[in-house]
C-alpha cells in the first residue's frame, strides 16, 4: 500500500527532517517501490526462527567502575554552534 | 624504486634495505596526489603536519630497530573520512559535520600511528558512508582511476581510487553491505572486509552498528593482510569487539589451496551478472580447481532475501544513529526561531537525498505499527541468512563468488535508488551474517576491472586471505594497473 | 491491598488506582556507558562530559558493571525475578539534553520482573507489586534563559548529568490512596538507601518520582483514564500532587466532563497539577536492540552471589531488634529507620551499652544533635565508639545523666576522649555518702517549706529538693544516691 502525503510528513516529523514538499513527494514514492521490493520478506517461512539483532554471540561485556578524568569544559564546547562559554545553547523550546 | 604502484612490502623492503626513506615515500605519494587527484577527487583533506610528523617517527623507529618495526612502518597510507582523527577534520562526506574536529582517534587509526604509518589524508566517500557510486558525498562524486567518467564503487570510493591510482599502496575504508569489497572490484584492488568484531568501530562515525566494519584496501592479497592485522583485535572501548586472539592471515598466505573444499553458490552465479563478470569469476574458480581445491555448487536460497533485509535493518540502525546530528553540540547548525524549526532545517539542509531518504526508509521501519511487519521480521530473515551460511560451511571451507554483478558504471547513469541498491545484492549477506570477505581482481570486462570474492566462516579470516592469495600467485591481474598510473 | 479512601471521602463512590514510577540514580563511581564522573555536581558545566556521554560520533558504550549488579541488587530487596536473558535497547526521541537522540533503555527484555514491597499505611499492612526494575542512562539538564518555559528565548544545555546510570522502578497500579502512594516510596527510598544503592535525594533529584493516577466508579474493573503527574520532588508533593489530581479528576467525571490522558506537572505555587502536554502529538520511541551492546546473561551464580551480598533489609532488620532486644515495634522501626543508624545501634550494644540505654541516647539526644548539626552520628565529633565510650560511663555510675548529656553535646561538635575529659574536668560522680550528707541537710535546712510538702505527701516536693542537690554538687551527684540520702534524713 503506497504511503499517504500524511503518513510520509509524519515519518519525516518523527526523523525530524525538515523536507520541503517537492522532497517529500519524491521520497514518498522512491520508498513505495523500495517497499514493494521489501515486501518480498513477507514470503520467507520465519515461524519459530529467532531474531538476530548482532552477530558473533557475546554476552556480558562490561567494564570495572573505575572512574577517568572527563574533557574540560573548552574541550567539550570547541565543536558546538553556539555556547555562553559555559553550557551549549539552544533556541527557545516552544512545545 | 619506481614508487607509483609499488607495494607496501616492496616499500618497506626498500625501507629496510636503506634504498628509501619514509620522507621519500610521502613525497612520492604526494607526487602522484598532486598529479591525479583533481581528476579524481578521492581526497577530502590531506594530513599534511600529520603525516610529517609521523615521518620522522617512522623513520625514527626504522633506525633504532628496523627488525622490529611493523611492516607499516613508514608506509603512506590513506583513512576514509568516517574515521576520527583527533583535531583533524572528520566530515563523512556530509555537510552537516563540515568543520567537526573530534577530540578523539579511533582505535584501528591510534593503532596504525602507533604502527608508524603515514596517513597522508582521509578519503572522499559517500555520505555517512551510504551509497554504492561514491556519488552520494557532499564534496562532490569520486572518478574511477579506470576511466574517470565512471564510479569507483562505494560508499569508500576515495579509498580505492587511492589505491588504485597508485597514490598510496594502502588505504582504509569501511564496509556496512559491501563498501570495501565492491569499490575494490570496480577499481581492481584487493578490498578486505574482517569478522565483525574483529576490528574495533570506536572512532568509526556509525551508519549501521550490527554490520559495519573497518578493512584495508591494497593492491595486493598481502599487503591487505598486512594491513588487517595492523588493525585488527580486541579493544575495550567497542563492546561488540571480539576476544578471541586474531588467527594470521600472514602466515596462512602460504598455505595454498590444494585439497581445500571451496563452495561456489549458485544464487551467486544466477540472472543480473553481466557476461563479462560471470565469464572472469568461472574463469577464476577454473584456476582454484586446478591449483587443488575441489569445487562444489551449493546454495544460499535465501540470497534474494539479503537486499530487503539489509534495507530494513541498516537504515533503521542509520536513523537511530544520525539522530545526534541535531547542531547542538558540534556540526552545522541553521539557526531557526525556534527549536524545533532549527532541528528541521539543520537535519534537512545537512543531509544529502540519499541519508534522507534512508533515515526515512528505517524511522518507518521502526515506527509504531510497523515494526512487527518490518524491522522483526527482517532479523528473523537475517537469522535465516545467517544459518544458511553455516550449513554450507560445514560443506565446504570456503566460497568463491562474483564481488559485484557489474563492471563500474558512468556517473550519473543510475538514479533509481532501487537499482543502485541492486550493486549490492552479492556482498549484503556476508555483512548480514557477520562473515569475512574479500574481494580481489580477476580481469576484465569491457576494458573494467571484475572482481572475485572469497568469503570464509565466521573467525576464519586467515582462510580468506590463503585462498585469495593461492589464486592471486597463479595469475597476474593484480599486476595489472588503470592507464592513468602509469602515464606520467 | 485494603482500599483506602483518604483523599476522596469516605462515602465517595469513587476509588484512585495509582501506580508510581521511580527513577534512582545508581551510586556508582562512573556513569553508565562511559568512565566519567557519576559525581556530576561536583564539575563546572559540561565539565565532567567526554565523548561518550556527549554523543560525538563514531564512539561507543561500554557497560558498567557495578550499575548492573546493583539493579539486581535492587530487584532482589524488592523480590523481583531475574530472569536468565536481558538487552538494553534505543529509546529514539530528540530533545537537547539527549545527546545522541536516543536513551540507553531496556524495553521488552527488562533486567527484572515481577516483585513486590510491603508497607503500612494508616496501620494496615499493604502490598504493592512491582512491574519491572530496569536500568537506563540519564539524561543531561536544561536551563532556560527567563522564569517561564514558554518565555524563554534560549536554553542552555549542561551535560555533566548525561549518562549517569538510572535505575527505573515501575510498580504496580496497586495504590488507592495518596496516602499508600506515598508512604510506598518512604519505604522504597528507605530500601534504596538500605542497600546502598542510592542516597535517597527527592530534592535534588537523584531519587524521582512520576504517578500515573486514575479513578473509577467503586466495583468497575476497567481502569479509567490515566494521567502521568510529573515535577513532585518531596514526599510532600508526591502526597499533595496525587490528592489533587483524584479530586481533579473525580470532579470532572461528577461534572459529566470526559478526562484526557495527558502528563500534568505538579506546580507547588499553584497547589495545583497543569496540563504540560496531551497525548495528541503522541510519543513513538521506535525501540529497537541496541547493537552496540552485547546483551546480558546474569547466570545464577551471579545472582545468587548478590543476593548473599544483601543486607539486612529494614523490616526484617526492625523484627529482630524488637525481639532480640525486647524493644516495642515503634522504637524498632526507628532504629532501623537508615541502615546507618541500625548499624550504630548493634554497634553500641555490642559494645557493652545496655539495649534500653542504647536505644533511647539514639532516639533522644543523639537524634536532637543530628538534628541540630545537620550531622548524623557517624559523621559527628563523638562517633559511634565515643558514643559507647560515654554511655558505659554513665552505666558503669562513673557520670551521671546529666554530665553525660552535657558531654554528648560537646563531643557530638567537636570530638575528644570521654573518659580523658572526665578524668581531667573531674567530672566523675560525687558518691561519696559523707560528703553528700553534708550537702543534703544544707539543701534540708535552707528548703524548709519544700521539707513539708514532701512531708505532708506531695511527692513531686522531692523532685525539687534533688535539683537543689545536684546543683550544689556541681551536677556531679550520683541521682540515685542523692534520692535515697534525703528521704533517709527527711524521714529522720
Amino acid at each position: 500500500m503506497p504511503l499517504s502525503p500524511d503518513d510520509v510528513a509524519h515519518v519525516a516529523m518523527l526523523a525530524r527532517l525538515g523536507l520541503s514538499e517537492e522532497e517529500r513527494h519524491r521520497i514518498g514514492l522512491q520508498l513505495d517501490v523500495i517497499l514493494e521490493h521489501i515486501s518480498a520478506l513477507e514470503r520467507a517461512d520465519i515461524s519459530d526462527i529467532p531474531e538476530t539483532a548482532q552477530v558473533g554471540n557475546l554476552v556480558n561485556v562490561w567494564r570495572d567502575d573505575e572512574p577517568a578524568p572527563s574533557l574540560s569544559q573548552q574541550e567539550a564546547l570547541v565543536n558546538a554552534p553556539d555556547t555562553d562559554g559555559e553550557y551549549f545553547k539552544v533556541g527557545a523550546i516552544q512545545e | 624504486m619506481s614508487c607509483a604502484g609499488a607495494t607496501a612490502a616492496e616499500m618497506a623492503a626498500s625501507l629496510r634495505a636503506g634504498q628509501t626513506t619514509p620522507r621519500q615515500l610521502l613525497d612520492h605519494a604526494r607526487a602522484q596526489l598532486s598529479r591525479l587527484d583533481g581528476r579524481l577527487n578521492a581526497f577530502l583533506a590531506h594530513t599534511d603536519d600529520l603525516a610529517d610528523r609521523q615521518c620522522e617517527r617512522a623513520a625514527g623507529m626504522l633506525a633504532d630497530d628496523p627488525a622490529g618495526a611493523g611492516p607499516l612502518c613508514g608506509i603512506p597510507i590513506a583513512l576514509k573520512d568516517v574515521l576520527c582523527l583527533a583535531g583533524y577534520p572528520t566530515t563523512a562526506g556530509s555537510r552537516i559535520l563540515e568543520d567537526f574536529r573530534p577530540p578523539y582517534t579511533a582505535t584501528a587509526v591510534q593503532r596504525l600511528l602507533d604502527a608508524g604509518a603515514v596517513p597522508v589524508g582521509k578519503t572522499n566517500c559517500d555520505e555517512f558512508a551510504m551509497g554504492s557510486s561514491t556519488e552520494n558525498s557532499a564534496f562532490g562524486a569520486v572518478g574511477n582511476p579506470w576511466d574517470v567518467e565512471r564510479v569507483p564503487g562505494g560508499s569508500s570510493g576515495g579509498s580505492a581510487a587511492a589505491v588504485a591510482s597508485g597514490m598510496v599502496p594502502i588505504s582504509y575504508g569501511t564496509d556496512t553491505g559491501g563498501s570495501i569489497r565492491q569499490p575494490a572490484a570496480l577499481t581492481g584492488v584487493v578490498g578486505f572486509k574482517p569478522t565483525y568484531g574483529r576490528v574495533s568501530r570506536y572512532g568509526l562515525i556509525a551508519f549501521a552498528s550490527s554490520l559495519d566494519q573497518i578493512g584495508p584496501f591494497a593492491q595486493t592479497v598481502e599487503d591487505a593482510a598486512v594491513a588487517y592485522v595492523a588493525v585488527a583485535g580486541h579493544d575495550p572501548r567497542d563492546s561488540t569487539s571480539v576476544p578471541d586472539p586474531v588467527d594470521d592471515p600472514v602466515s596462512a598466505l602460504q598455505l595454498g589451496v590444494d585439497g581445500i573444499r571451496l563452495g561456489i553458490p549458485r544464487e551467486y552465479m544466477g540472472a543480473g551478472l553481466e557476461p563479462g563478470v560471470r565469464d572472469r569469476v568461472s574463469e577464476a574458480i577454473a584456476v582454484l580447481e586446478g591449483l587443488g581445491a575441489s569445487i562444489e555448487e551449493v546454495s544460499l536460497p535465501s540470497t534474494d532475501l539479503g537486499l530487503s533485509t539489509y534495507y530494513i535493518i541498516a537504515p533503521a540502525e542509520c536513523s537511530s544513529n544520525l539522530a545526534r546530528y541535531d547542531g547542538v553540540r558540534f556540526g552545522r547548525r541553521v539557526e531557526r526561531p525556534s527549536l524545533t524549526e532549527t532541528l528541521l532545517r539543520t537535519r534537512g539542509e545537512g543531509f544529502g537525498p540519499e541519508v534522507e531518504r534512508r533515515v526515512m526508509l528505517g524511522t518507518y521501519a521502526l515506527s509504531s505499527g510497523y515494526y512487527d511487519a518490518y524491522y522483526r521480521r527482517a532479523q528473523k530473515v537475517r537469522t535465516l541468512i545467517a544459518r544458511e551460511f553455516d550449513s554450507v560451511f560445514e560443506r565446504v571451507d570456503a566460497l568463491v563468488c562474483p564481488t559485484s554483478p557489474k563492471v563500474a558504471f558512468t556517473m550519473g547513469t543510475i538514479q533509481d535508488p532501487l537499482e543502485m541498491y541492486l550493486n549490492d545484492a552479492l556482498t549484503i549477506p556476508v555483512n548480514l551474517a557477520g562473515l569475512p570477505g574479500i574481494s580481489l581482481p580477476c580481469g576484465l570486462s569491457r576494458e573494467l576491472p571484475v572482481g572475485l570474492q572469497v568469503i570464509a566462516p565466521r573467525l576464519r579470516d586467515a582462510r580468506v586471505f590463503q585462498v585469495a592469495r593461492a589464486y592471486e600467485q597463479a595469475t597476474q591481474w593484480h599486476a595489472l594497473r588503470a592507464p592513468m598510473v602509469a602515464s606520467a | 491491598m485494603t482500599t483506602q479512601t483518604v483523599g476522596l471521602g469516605v462515602d465517595s463512590a469513587y476509588e484512585a488506582v495509582i501506580g508510581l514510577e521511580v527513577h534512582a540514580q545508581l551510586l556508582t563511581r562512573s556513569k553508565m556507558f562511559c568512565s566519567c564522573s557519576a559525581a556530576y555536581t561536583n564539575a563546572p558545566a559540561n565539565g565532567n562530559c567526554c565523548p561518550v556521554c556527549l554523543g560525538m560520533p563514531g564512539v561507543l558504550p561500554v557497560m558498567n558493571r557495578q550499575a548492573v549488579e546493583m539493579t539486581v541488587r535492587t530487584a532482589l530487596a524488592l523480590d523481583c525475578e531475574i530472569p536468565a536473558f536481558t538487552k538494553f535497547d534505543r529509546k529514539n526521541y530528540f530533545y537537547p539534553d539527549l545527546p545522541k537522540g536516543y536513551q540507553i533503555s531496556q524495553y521488552d527484555l527488562p533486567m527484572s520482573l515481577r516483585g513486590h514491597l510491603d508497607f503500612t499505611v494508616n496501620e494496615e499492612r499493604a502490598r504493592c507489586g512491582i512491574t519491572r526494575v530496569h536500568l537506563e542512562e540519564d539524561t543531561g539538564t536544561m536551563h532556560h534563559a527567563g522564569d517561564v518555559l514558554q518565555e524563554a528565548t534560549s536554553s542552555l544545555v549542561d551535560l555533566n548529568r548525561s549518562g549517569v546510570p538510572l535505575m527505573e522502578i515501575v510498580s504496580e497500579p496497586d495504590l488507592r490512596s495518596a496516602d499508600a502512594a506515598r508512604e510506598y516510596l518512604v519505604r522504597l527510598r528507605q530500601l534504596l538507601m538500605y542497600i546502598g544503592v542510592n542516597d535517597g535525594n527527592l530534592e535534588q533529584g537523584s531519587l524521582r518520582c512520576d504517578a500515573n493516577v486514575s479513578v473509577r466508579k467503586f466495583g468497575v474493573s476497567e481502569l479509567g483514564t490515566k494521567v502521568e503527574v510529573k515535577n513532585m520532588n518531596s514526599f510532600r508533593a508526591v502526597h499533595r500532587a496525587i490528592d489533587f489530581e483524584i479530586a481533579r479528576q473525580v470532579a470532572v467525571l461528577e461534572q459529566g466532563g470526559a478526562l484526557l490522558q495527558e502528563t500534568r506537572g505538579w506546580v507547588e505555587t499553584r497547589a495545583a497539577t497543569v496540563s504540560q502536554r496531551s497525548k495528541e502529538m503522541a510519543h513513538d520511541y521506535r525501540y529497537f536492540p541496541e547493537p552496540d551492546l552485547p546483551p546480558l546473561q546474569l547466570g545464577r551464580e551471579l545472582v545468587e552471589r548478590i543476593r548473599s551480598e544483601l543486607p539486612e533489609l529494614p523490616e526484617a532488620r526492625a523484627a529482630r531488634l524488637a525481639e532480640q532486644y525486647g524493644l516495642s515495634t515503634y522504637d524498632a522501626a526507628l532504629l532501623t529507620a537508615s541502615r546507618e543508624d541500625a548499624d550504630a545501634y548493634e554497634e553500641l550494644v555490642d559494645a557493652g551499652v545496655s539495649a534500653k540505654v542504647a536505644a533511647n541516647w539514639q532516639m533522644g539526644d543523639v537524634a536532637a544533635l543530628a538534628n541540630q548539626h545537620h550531622r548524623s552520628l557517624v559523621d559527628s565529633g563523638v562517633g559511634v565508639v565515643g558514643l559507647a565510650t560515654l554511655l558505659r560511663l554513665l552505666e558503669d555510675g562513673t557520670i551521671n545523666g546529666p554530665t553525660a548529656k552535657e558531654l554528648l553535646a560537646e563531643l557530638y561538635e567537636h570530638g575528644g576522649d570521654a573518659a580523658l575529659l572526665v578524668r581531667e574536668r573531674g567530672l566523675g560522680q560525687v558518691s561519696d555518702r559523707a560528703a553528700l550528707t553534708v550537702i543534703v541537710d544544707e539543701v534540708i535546712a535552707a528548703n524548709a517549706q519544700a521539707c513539708e510538702d514532701f512531708r505532708g505527701g506531695k511527692a513531686q516536693a522531692l523532685g525539687r529538693l534533688v535539683g537543689q542537690v545536684m546543683k550544689a554538687a556541681g551536677g556531679r551527684a550520683e541521682p540515685a544516691l542523692v534520692n535515697s540520702l534525703l528521704r533517709e534524713r527527711l524521714s529522720a
